[in-house]
């Protein structure tokens, strides 16, 4: 997505952007400056609670997911030959839908995060640029997907 | 037992609780994005300033993040909250840039309790993020998981068994 243009980008094309360790140290981290309810923050609390142990915010197994893919092309674009000569500039997302956390991610686990492209269009009112629908995942070590969504992108087109 | 936290039967649909004050530095936006989502609009004013969103603002997912963080100090560490399981959409309307003070504005959209959990009712809220000069920065759809009343109830009479 970061290293194509518009036109280079098709329904179908599916792609594995990388994988994140969820350690103690890194689900606390994020837990204690967003998400400081007792099952992210506190052994004894999450044993007791219905997750049954220490569990990341369902907001940083998200945060994890753009980790993943913003570093997945910060490589490509540091390391292959742009497109069409130059790379393309880099649109901001308006938004996604029907984020899922079908199971919770717990100390230790790594998530890997795919993402498949499932539509595209172009906008009368922003001519530069398109929207591209992606529908993202993660799962976990056990290739049980811990997070489900679908979001959006603004991708610059080539004029080509 | 915490008898006092707030139960599924406390949120009724249709209330609007207004809470949150939370003033956005540059450090932070830079911070969370050297973590988390290191494109150059978030974690570089000059480069921001040239590319298509005009200077620096936060991330997408740290304005969620501040929104988590708000609705923990406003209302989730005192609810018996059982998580969630989704969001149903997140629209991110207006950049938001250092110096922004952002507040909640939350809608309460349904209630009901699951058919499978029966301990358990699913609330489904509509989050406004509201910036100081009142414009919403964005919209979180989706659900907090919050123990019934019954539950807490039955399960405080088994503590004390």
């Amino acid at each position: 997505m970061l290293d194509s243009f518009y036109e280079d980008l098709e329904p179908g094309q599916r792609v594995s952007v990388g994988s994140y360790r969820f350690t103690r140290e890194r689900i606390l981290s994020y837990a204690r400056r967003y998400d400081f309810q007792p099952f992210h923050v506190d052994d004894e609390a999450a044993r007791k609670s219905h997750f049954g142990a220490l569990c990341a915010s369902g907001w940083h197994t998200a945060a994890a997911w753009m980790a993943t893919y913003v570093r997945h092309f910060q490589q490509i674009r540091a390391t292959k030959a742009p497109p069409h000569g130059r790379w393309p500039e880099i649109g901001p997302s308006p938004g996604f839908e029907t984020l899922r956390w079908p199971r919770p991610v717990y100390v230790d686990d790594t998530v890997s995060y795919t993402y498949e492209i499932v539509a595209k269009r172009t906008l009368a009112s922003r001519p530069g640029w398109g929207l591209v629908t992606i529908d993202a995942e993660g799962k976990n070590q056990n290739g049980d997907a811990v997070i489900t969504f679908r979001s959006k992108v603004l991708v610059e087109r080539s004029g080509g | 037992m915490d008898d006092d936290l707030l139960c599924f039967e406390d949120f009724p649909v249709g209330e609007v609780a207004e809470f949150g004050h939370l003033e956005v530095t540059a450090d932070e936006i830079k911070s969370f994005a050297e973590e988390f989502d290191p494109l150059p609009f978030h974690t570089d004013e000059a480069a921001a300033e040239a590319s298509v969103m005009g200077g620096l603002c936060a991330s997408g997912w740290h304005v969620v993040a501040l929104l988590m963080r708000m609705c923990c100090e406003g209302y989730v560490l005192r609810t018996a909250s059982m998580g969630s399981n989704g969001v149903d959409e997140v629209k991110w309307r207006k950049p938001v840039r250092p110096g922004d003070v952002l507040s909640v504005r939350r809608t309460t959209l349904a209630a009901r309790v699951s058919r499978k959990r029966p301990e358990m009712g699913i609330v489904t809220f509509l989050w406004e993020i509201v910036n100081q000069t009142g414009a919403t920065a964005a919209e979180v759809r989706g659900v907090n998981l919050v123990a019934t009343r019954a539950s807490r109830e039955a399960s405080s009479e088994a503590g004390h068994a």
